[in-house]
Order: C-alpha cells, then sequence, then structure tokens
C-alpha cells in the first residue's frame, strides 16, 4: 500500500522569517527548496525542510516592492534558490551570501515568470 | 601567495554534456574559489502550466530530462493525485516502480559510461553503454519509448506488462546481473580507476547534509537519505536500505552508484514478484484544487514537484527542484582546493544534468 507523507504549511509574517528558519537551523533540518508562486499581484514563497522523513514548509505571502531577508546565512546552499527566485520572478532578496545581482540564470527577458508573456498559440481554453 | 587567476570552465567543455559555466579561481594550479552560472539551457517549462491542461502537462513533465523522463512523470502524476485524493490501483504502482528502477539503472550506467569516457578508459565507456542498451531495450518493448516513455497519466498508467513478460524480464535480469558484476569489478578495483577518484573532490558527512546534498552525493559522504524509504509508489512494500559509503569522495560516489545498480535489480525482482491483478487506473473526473509537494528520488537524488491548482483545468504552479540544482552548492565546497586537473572528474561525481536543473 502507497504510503501518503503528511506535509504541513505554516504561514508566517515576513518579519519572523529569520527567527523560524534558525528554528529549522538549530533543530537540525536541511533546507529542501525556496520556491515562489505569483498568485494575483502577491507573491507566495515557500521555504520546505526536512528531518528524518518529516517534511515541513513555512510560507511568507509578500508584495511585489517586498524585499526578502536572505536565509543564505543559515543554509549556505540557500543561494541557488534565491538568485533564481531574483531572475525569474523579481523578488528583491537582501544578504545574499552570493549575489549574482541577476545573471545565475540568463533569460533574454527580465524576470520572465513576473508576468509571463506567450507568443504565438493561446492558452488551450475550452478545449 | 601566488598570483591569482581566474580560468573559465564551461559552458564549452569536453567533458559536460550540458553547459554549465564555472569561474575557478586558481592559485598556481589550486582551484581556491568557485563561482558557478547556468542559464544557458532556460526552456521555462513551469511557466507552460499556463497554456497546458494539467492532464496534457504530464507529457511536458516528461520532458524536464531525457534521462530520467519517466521518473518526472510519475513524480507530477502523483501530485496531482494527491491533491484530488485518488487511489491508484496497486498493479500501476508497481509498474510505476518497476519502470522507475530500469531508469535508475539506464541512468547510472549512462553516468558509469560518460565518467569512464571522461577518465579516457574508452573500452570501460563502451562496455557500460553496452549494458546499458539491454535497459533501453526493455523500456522500449514495455513503454514503446527508450528516452520518453509516456507511459505514466494521472490516475494511474497507459500500458500493463503481461505476466509472461514480467517473467521474461525476472529472468534475463540473471545475465543482465552477471555481466555488471564484471564491469563493476573494474569500477571499484581498478588501479587506474582508484588513482583518479580516491580523495579526490571530497565533501565532509557535514558538509553534505547543511549544503543540502541529495541523492548519491549525499550518500556518498554517509548521509543516508532516499526518499524510496518514504514508500511512494510501490516502495513501501518492497525490502529496501540505502546505499552508503563514508569516504565522500569521488570513489565513493562512483561505488554508490554501482552498488545502487544490484539494488535496483533487486527491487525488480520484488516487485514482479509481488505484483498484484487489477485494473491499471482509475478515470478522473474533477480538476486539482489544492496544492502537493510531490516528491521522489531520481537517480540523482530527491526531486520535488510542487504543484498548485485551483479547480481550473489549469495549475496555478508548477516548481520543479531537480536534484543537480541542489548539488549546486556541494559541488562548489568538492572543488575548493583540488587541483585543476581533477575539476573535470568532480564536476561529473554529482552527475549533472543541466537541462533538469534549468527546466
Amino acid at each position: 500500500m502507497m504510503k501518503i507523507e503528511q506535509q504541513t504549511t505554516v504561514v508566517i509574517g515576513i518579519e519572523h522569517l529569520i527567527g523560524r528558519v534558525e528554528q529549522f537551523r538549530k533543530g537540525g533540518y536541511r533546507l529542501v527548496q525556496v520556491n515562489c508562486t505569483k498568485i494575483g499581484e502577491e507573491f507566495e514563497i515557500n521555504y520546505s525542510f526536512e528531518k528524518d522523513y518529516r517534511f515541513e514548509n513555512i510560507r511568507i505571502i509578500i508584495s511585489p516592492d517586498s524585499e526578502v531577508p536572505s536565509i543564505s546565512g543559515m543554509y549556505w546552499g540557500a543561494f541557488v534558490y534565491e538568485n533564481e527566485m531574483h531572475d525569474l520572478f523579481g523578488v528583491a532578496v537582501k544578504g545574499m551570501n552570493i549575489d549574482f545581482n541577476g545573471n545565475f540564470i540568463k533569460t533574454s527577458i527580465p524576470y520572465p515568470f513576473r508576468n509571463p508573456q506567450f507568443q504565438g498559440e493561446g492558452p488551450c481554453q475550452g478545449k | 601567495m601566488s598570483r591569482k587567476i581566474v580560468v573559465p570552465f564551461g559552458p564549452q567543455h569536453p567533458v559536460l554534456p550540458e553547459p554549465i559555466h564555472l569561474d575557478l579561481v586558481l592559485e598556481d594550479e589550486t582551484v581556491v574559489d568557485v563561482i558557478p552560472s547556468i542559464g544557458y539551457v532556460h526552456r521555462g517549462l513551469e511557466t507552460l502550466v499556463a497554456k497546458r491542461e494539467y492532464t496534457e502537462y504530464v507529457y511536458i513533465a516528461e520532458r524536464t530530462c531525457g534521462i530520467c523522463s519517466f521518473i518526472h512523470g510519475m513524480t507530477y502524476c502523483q501530485g496531482i493525485e494527491q491533491i484530488m485524493d485518488l487511489e491508484v490501483p496497486q498493479r500501476a504502482l508497481y509498474l510505476r516502480t518497476i519502470w522507475s528502477e530500469y531508469s535508475r539503472l539506464h541512468s547510472h550506467l549512462l553516468w558509469l559510461g560518460l565518467f569512464a569516457d571522461a577518465m579516457g578508459f574508452e573500452n570501460l565507456f563502451m562496455n557500460a553503454w553496452r549494458l546499458r542498451e539491454f535497459v533501453l531495450d526493455v523500456l522500449e518493448e514495455t513503454t514503446g519509448g527508450r528516452v520518453i516513455q509516456g507511459s505514466c497519466k494521472v490516475g494511474g498508467v497507459r500500458r500493463d506488462i503481461s505476466n509472461e513478460r514480467l517473467a521474461i524480464m525476472a529472468a534475463e535480469l540473471t545475465q543482465f546481473e552477471a555481466d555488471l558484476s564484471d564491469l563493476s569489478d573494474v569500477f571499484l578495483h581498478d588501479d587506474s580507476i582508484q588513482s583518479r577518484l580516491v580523495n579526490v573532490g571530497t565533501l565532509s558527512r557535514t558538509d553534505a547534509y547543511d549544503l543540502g546534498a541529495v541523492g548519491p552525493v549525499a550518500r556518498g559522504s554517509g548521509v543516508a537519505i532516499d526518499l524510496r524509504k518514504t514508500g511512494y509508489a510501490a516502495y513501501g512494500d518492497l525490502r529496501f536500505e540505502p546505499i552508503t559509503e563514508t569516504s565522500g569522495d569521488s570513489y565513493g560516489r562512483c561505488a554508490v552508484r554501482v552498488r545502487e545498480l544490484f539494488s535496483s535489480i533487486d527491487l525488480i525482482r520484488q516487485a514482479i514478484e509481488k505484483i498484484p491483478e487489477g485494473d491499471i487506473e482509475v478515470k478522473v473526473k474533477v480538476n486539482p484544487d489544492g496544492e502537493y509537494f510531490s516528491r521522489s528520488e531520481q537517480p540523482r537524488g530527491e526531486l520535488v514537484h510542487y504543484l498548485k491548482g485551483n479547480g481550473t483545468k489549469h495549475l496555478v504552479r508548477s516548481r520543479i527542484r531537480t536534484p543537480t540544482l541542489t548539488n549546486i552548492p556541494p559541488l562548489v565546497k568538492m572543488l575548493r582546493g583540488c587541483e585543476l586537473a581533477d575539476v573535470p572528474v568532480i564536476v561529473l561525481s554529482i552527475d549533472p544534468c543541466i537541462g533538469c536543473a534549468e527546466r
């Protein structure tokens, strides 16, 4: 029988982000991923952690002009996710340990996921 | 102290099948710092959820990677099924497990061949790929595709494998395993290979965990993370322990992959022995409304498909976090302090799949 993984997501304010990540760090969790989703005019950013196959997420919801504090001081490898988030969505991240200044992922148009534009065929609504 | 110089490595380099760029900061022949950059093959696949219905997106998810395409498709389907609370038939879960393990066999053999080629061991390269052909033949016979299988769908699988064919597959594994033993002896015991790999690109257990290493990169440093232990698909019914090595060097990562070949054969045999009769799919009638982080163990490590739906045919978000992306920070750590001549072997030792990482 397939086992279903239990997953928890807690929404927190941006001002509590560093404190919560520090708790995960001290608790021996590894950083699984950071991702960004555009919902309407806001961005939803998920930070995922795991320890002993226990998977936990924290989420912040920010406006497009907000600046997110970097967690790369606690999780050194977070720079790949934070630079990616900046290069694709245009989310400003403050204090990254390695800041590529928009050159980590080279795209022909800046911040392509911020307001995706499709060329040619339109969305296949109703097909 | 010597003068520092910067040597660009990639995006075009004889050992790189796909483009990644590393700025290597050198003091004499020693690498003292590394700055990676990607973005040469970014395809923006994740935004295509706005153009394709969630049932069509399976084909795009599969095309994220040309090596572990089946596992991408399965992980995506698994995520949608969790959002919909679908109960997939057991036989479909076993078939997914069998194809996943054949994908792992083919991926590891591909990597072993490329690794041998990077060390100038042409004969070993050809032998690894000769054995890989057997795996690709099985995938082609059972799914219809060598590279993109297209056999997974939301709610189950598209094709069944007859019990007679499964029995033949189990029997054929005996000769395949014997051939693999000969190959693995060379990778694990040959002096020329050991001289290129032992104590080269060492990553400590603590660094591997702290930097978020996954897959054989983590297990080669003694971190026993393997998502198959979470019991997705049919793995919960099969006996299995993660393969680990403790050396943390390029040899350790190579040894993990070699030993995982035999572990995959064992898992396929168990799955063939236990596969139940029954349907291979359930009909899907609603649209996904909710979110899920679908996780699986790719040949290169932990794969995450984050999926979010809003009750329409189009998902709001698909985010694919591939193992190569998260293995870049550990790679930077491995390269610091190494000799310039060892850089190609160390880069290859993480089994980089840049097409996957860039999506």
